[in-house]
Parts: C-alpha cells; sequence; structure tokens
C-alpha cells in the first residue's frame, strides 16, 4: 500500500535520523551557471566534487539566444564562471558550443540523463518537470546544491502524498498546460504546498512524454516541489535509444525495476484531488500570479465581487497588468508573444504553434526559443522555423531567454506579452512587463490577432 | 552560521500575498557575488513595498502575507533578506524551497495562520521579539504562537552545518553508493546519434 512517492523515497534513502529527516541518494545532479554561489561555497572550503561522473553542467539561464551577436559582459562571465567552475571539477559540460545544448530540463530528458525511478537534483524549481519520468525530482537551493556537489547527498524530510486525477478526455486544442494552470486556479499557487503531486488519470495517461513534463514542471506554480506520473510504455518508449540511457541487458534490468514504480492499488493518499478533463478550456493568466487563470472565453475579473482575501490581490494584480474589470479576456491587445521555455518549447509544443501559424502572419512581433539546440534542428527538419519566420516571428537559438530575461531577452516595461512560459509574476519577463500565460497554441493564436484569442477557431479544418 | 534561539528587533509589515522570489530579488541581480551584500536589492522594482521597508530602517522581522517566497529556488531571495538585516518572517505559508533556503541561511520562516492580530498591535509599536524554542513571537503586548518544523527550527538554534554533518556519514554513503542498481549510472560512452525527440 505504498505510493509512488513513497517507494522512489526508499529506494534512495541513505539514512533516516531520529527527526525524520532522510539523507538522500542523488542520482543526477543538473547545474547551470546560477550554481556559482555554491561552487564558492566549495572552493572556501577547499571541497572536490564528490560525484562528477553523476553531475552535469548546462548553459541555459544566460545563455545568448542570438548567438555570435556581442554579449554583456556581466552575461558572458556568468557563462564563463560555469564553464570554469566544470573544467576544474572534471563535470561534463553542454556548453554553448555544444550541439546538444538547451534548457536543463529539456536536454536531461533528450538525452537519457532522466530516467525513470531516479532522483535528480538541480538548482531550479522547475526541476519537477523529470518527474515526468517517475523520477524524484525536486528543486534545491545554492546550500543545497554546494551539498550535493560535495556528497552526491540531500537532506529532505518526506513531503505528504497528494494525488491529481484527471479523467475523461481533453477537447481540441486543450493541453497539460491548461490542465495545469486549471488546477492551479482552482487550488492557489500554495495548493500543493509540503506536498509532492502524483498525476494520475485516463487524461494523464493519454499525455506524450512532452505533455507529462509541461505537467510535472507547473507543479511549483500550485506550491509542489515534486511532480510525478508513474512510468508506463510512452515513458519507456521515448527513453529508449537516449544516449545516456541503460541499453542491452543493462535495458532489461532497468524495466524490471521500473515496472514496480507505480502507487499500488490500496495506497492511501494525504490528499486526493479529481478533475474532469472534458472541462476544461483553454486557459490564460490575467493578473501576477499562476492562481489568476480563466477560461479564455472569460472576463476579468471584478475585484468587488471576489472573497475579502483574493480582492485586493485582484486590485493590484489587475493594476499591475493594465486590465479593466468585466471586459473579456479575449480580444486584450498584446504587444508581442514569446514561444519558449522549459515549460513549453520542446517540439511538440512548436508543432502546436506551427499549425495555428502555417499561411498566416504574426501581427506583433515575437520570438520563437526552442527548448534545446536538438529540438531546433529538428524543426527546422520539418520545416517549422519557415512557418514561423514566414509568419513574422524571429527564430533564435536555445535557453531560458525570455521566461526570465537573465540573458537579456526582456519585456519592456509596460507591454503586454503572451508567453508559453510559467511564472507571470511582477517583473520575471522584466521590469514592468505584463506576461499573460498560455499553450504554445494560444501563444500563436494572439500572435495572428495581435489579441489573447480563443485557438479553437482558428484550428477549423486544420489537422492540429 | 551561528545559531540563535532568541531575536528581539523592529518588526515590519508587508501584508501582501504571494510575494514572490522574483519580487524578493529581480533576476538581472543574481550574478553578483555574495561577498559584495545583496541587501540593496531586496525587492529592488517592487516601489510600495520597498517604501513600507526604507520606512523602518533597522528592521529585522518581517511580516507578510500567505505563500511568502513562492516560485523560483533563487537563494538570492534569502540573501536579500538576510543581508538586509532580516532575522525571521512571519507569514501564514511559504515557499517550501524559499523555507528550506533560509533556515540554510539563518532566517526563521514562522507560520502564523492569522497574522491580523499582530498588523493591529503594529499599529502602536513595532518592537518585537522571536523566542524560537518557545515558539512565540510577541508585539507589544500581543503573542502569538507559530509553527515551525522541528527539524527546521534545531538547525536554526544549532546553526548547523550540513556538510560537515553529513560528513559524518561518509560510510554509509559510499556503502549505498555502490549497491547502486549498475543502470542507474549513465552511460561512461553516450551513443552518438541524434538523441533528439521524435
Amino acid at each position: 500500500m505504498s505510493t509512488l512517492l513513497d517507494k522512489l523515497w526508499d529506494r534512495h534513502e541513505v539514512l533516516r535520523r531520529e527527526d525524520g529527516t532522510s539523507l538522500l541518494w542523488v542520482d543526477r545532479h543538473l547545474v547551470h551557471e546560477g550554481s556559482h554561489h555554491a561552487f564558492a561555497k566549495l572552493a572556501e572550503r577547499g571541497l572536490p566534487v564528490a560525484r562528477p561522473d553523476l553531475t552535469f553542467g548546462v548553459a541555459d539561464h544566460y545563455a545568448p539566444t542570438r548567438r555570435g551577436v556581442a554579449q554583456d559582459p556581466r552575461i558572458a562571465d556568468m557563462i564563463d564562471r560555469l564553464s570554469a567552475n566544470c573544467a576544474r571539477h572534471g563535470v561534463p559540460l553542454f556548453g554553448l558550443e555544444d550541439r546538444r545544448q538547451g534548457i536543463v530540463h529539456v536536454i536531461g530528458p533528450e538525452q537519457g540523463l532522466t530516467l525513470p525511478g531516479l532522483l535528480i537534483n538541480c538548482g531550479d524549481s522547475h526541476t519537477s518537470t523529470h518527474g515526468a519520468f517517475g523520477a524524484l525530482a525536486f528543486g534545491i537551493g545554492a546550500t543545497e546544491v554546494a551539498h550535493v556537489l560535495a556528497t552526491q547527498t540531500v537532506w529532505q524530510t518526506r513531503p505528504r502524498a497528494m494525488r491529481i486525477t484527471v479523467d475523461g478526455t481533453l477537447g481540441p486544442a486543450v493541453t497539460a498546460k491548461d490542465i495545469a494552470l486549471n488546477w492551479i486556479a482552482q487550488l492557489g499557487a500554495d495548493g500543493a504546498r509540503g506536498h509532492a503531486v502524483e498525476y494520475a488519470g485516463s487524461a494523464v495517461r493519454s499525455l506524450s512524454m512532452e505533455g507529462r513534463m509541461t505537467l510535472c514542471n507547473l507543479s511549483i506554480e500550485g506550491g509542489a516541489r515534486f511532480g510525478m506520473v508513474a512510468p508506463d510504455a510512452v515513458t519507456f518508449d521515448y527513453v529508449k535509444g537516449r544516449p545516456y540511457a541503460p541499453d542491452g541487458a543493462e535495458w532489461d534490468r532497468a524495466l524490471a525495476d521500473w515496472a514496480a514504480l507505480a502507487s499500488d492499488p490500496d495506497a492511501v493518499f494525504d490528499r486526493e484531488v479529481h478533475f474532469d478533463a472534458g472541462q476544461i478550456a483553454p486557459t490564460v493568466t490575467w493578473g501576477t500570479s499562476p492562481e489568476q487563470a480563466l477560461p479564455i472565453g472569460a472576463t476579468i475579473p471584478d475585484p468587488a465581487r471576489l472573497p475579502e482575501g483574493k480582492a485586493e490581490a485582484a486590485r493590484a494584480a489587475l493594476d499591475y497588468m493594465g486590465l479593466t474589470p468585466g471586459r473579456p479576456l479575449e480580444g486584450t491587445p498584446v504587444d508581442q508573444v514569446f514561444l519558449g521555455s522549459c515549460t513549453n518549447a520542446r517540439i511538440e509544443d512548436l508543432r502546436a504553434a506551427a499549425a495555428v501559424l502555417a499561411g498566416r502572419q504574426a501581427r506583433v512581433p515575437g520570438m520563437v526559443s526552442p527548448g534545446s539546440m536538438l529540438v531546433k534542428r529538428q524543426a527546422e527538419d520539418e520545416g517549422l522555423d519557415r512557418i514561423f519566420t514566414a509568419a513574422g516571428l524571429e527564430w533564435v537559438a536555445s535557453g531560458c531567454s525570455m521566461c526570465v530575461g537573465m540573458n537579456g531577452d526582456l519585456v519592456a516595461p509596460g507591454k503586454r506579452c503572451a508567453s508559453s512560459t510559467n511564472r507571470n509574476f511582477r517583473g520575471r519577463q522584466g521590469q514592468g512587463a505584463r506576461t499573460h500565460l498560455m499553450s504554445p497554441a494560444m501563444v500563436a493564436a494572439a500572435a495572428v490577432t495581435g489579441t489573447l484569442t480563443d485557438v479553437r477557431p482558428l484550428l477549423q479544418g486544420r489537422a492540429a | 552560521m551561528a545559531g540563535w534561539t532568541r531575536h528581539k528587533g523592529q518588526a515590519v509589515a508587508l501584508p501582501i500575498d504571494n510575494i514572490d522570489t522574483d519580487q524578493l530579488i529581480p533576476a538581472r541581480f543574481m550574478s553578483t557575488p555574495r561577498s559584495e551584500g545583496y541587501g540593496r536589492f531586496l525587492l529592488h522594482d517592487q516601489d510600495a513595498a520597498r517604501a513600507a521597508l526604507d520606512a523602518a530602517p533597522g528592521a529585522s522581522i518581517l511580516i507578510a502575507g500567505r505563500n511568502f517566497g513562492s516560485g523560483s529556488s533563487r537563494e538570492a531571495a534569502v540573501y536579500a533578506l538576510a543581508d538586509a538585516g532580516f532575522r525571521a518572517v512571519i507569514a501564514p505559508s511559504f515557499g517550501d524551497i524559499f523555507a528550506g533556503n533560509a533556515v540554510n541561511n539563518g532566517l526563521c520562516p514562522a507560520r502564523v495562520e492569522d497574522i491580523a492580530p499582530l498588523l493591529r498591535a503594529l499599529e502602536t509599536g513595532d518592537k518585537a521579539e522571536i523566542d524560537l524554542e518557545a515558539q512565540i513571537v510577541t508585539l507589544g503586548d500581543t503573542a502569538v504562537p507559530f509553527d515551525i518544523a522541528p527539524v527546521w527550527k534545531t538547525k536554526l538554534i544549532n546553526g548547523w552545518d550540513d556538510i560537515d554533518m553529513t560528513r559524518a556519514y561518509d560510510t554509509q554513503i559510499a556503502a549505498f553508493a555502490a549497491a547502486r542498481p549498475h543502470w542507474t549510472q549513465p552511460k561512461t560512452e553516450p551513443r552518438a546519434g541524434s538523441g533528439a525527440d521524435t
């Protein structure tokens, strides 16, 4: 009667202290440019990286998306620092010159570094993405990154287990992004705080690995440090043949181990929530927290009609976002679009956006940054880049880019951006930037009309 | 990191929900070495919040709304608070990663379900005290109990350093590592080929 969380936890528990804290073994540690604080802590103590063979460096947060264009030296320095730290400690690096470079949560799975049953840490809250494979994956802070570098272990208290079950069939153009924004809107941005979320149900089973990654990626936006989906044939098909994945007899042994990675039928969860996939519409955020999200057909909320406790936050959010209560969300003009990020920049996301944009023009400028350079190449092989550029959008290299703006890809103050990213926080995409989160297809629809738009009519007569 | 059990200081309130880590420190400041200090980056672009903090120079106890520190795992959000002199944040709830980061830097994330009595007390005076052992925050005549995970409380009081503590278990860790199934190791000579999604 164990949950998937219990099974993963028990497989990694080196020991448990009397106070209930576990010391967990870390199978993969992914480090990006932000690790400079942690490497500095290591240097202060003169400690080596305990397991450079299980540690992988990735340049993504500060990666320039216009390669070859001179960079701000402070930004270039961040990438140099990562390269130097990796070289000093013998840590393999997916650097800017590597054809496999990309966003850490895209290339981990793409390279087969992410596997079911592993414990994966990275100094990034969207590490929950890797839970889509049935891995125990969670984001950690710099002190913990230093600890993992030094010991290949992490101290952690077992979270409570929560299951979000989504049954039924998603409607046309309704995606994993919409499932996520919908549950976060219903339960709140701290709705799953203290919990590890396991996603289950027929609608989740029907998702591709890309969709499952999007769903698990956004767990943290609902307060959960962990998101996971039990591995199945879809998972194994995705993993098999990946460069770092096991093969031959090792593959068979791995498969045998992975077979047990599911919650037992009689497993008890601390919290269970159910959603009906058929009730979920394409969803857009209107405020400055991911919980401030509504179906595209809704009207912008009137704070006066919201319950006390939500009203003041809504008022402040609408003020920041420059929106008028009571007006339809649809038709709100946007200044630009961004398609990218660890949430929604995989090949399937690019295909979905291209299906909307094919043969059409974008009315507003926008940028498309693939999740990895391999995704970029694959998209080019499929001709997707030509659809984006013919529509008037900029096709750029891979990195975190305009999701977080560290590389200088910023939304200007007061500008409104339809974005396939994960956070609509104040200033997230740039000081004073106004972000609306939505699925890649919805971003494409916003590009085509220059407003927040229901993508579904635009897909009539087209293969989505 | 030095441990502590009691802290007396001045309180200040930002009774706003969802003060996320992007607000606490905008991303553009995070390339700064810690040695240069992060205090000046705290809530840098949030004019109203910044004004409230500036009106209470020397404040070391922050009272805030629900889901404080949600979002990114950036420990820089804690550095900004700590370097600005804060020792405790009192809020109905915290982002999980933020709270762990806070404890690792001696900053106490104290959970108080209803901050209204503290906000009322703050109208008449801002002298506050946190008693970590008793889990009580006192503001003027108002004393309110707070919640904190026992593990975190112990860690704050002792000022434990995790790396030193963990190294005491080196033998157990080595044995565990040796027993990991071989398939969990990444291939040292990864297969050539696309590795791209299909």
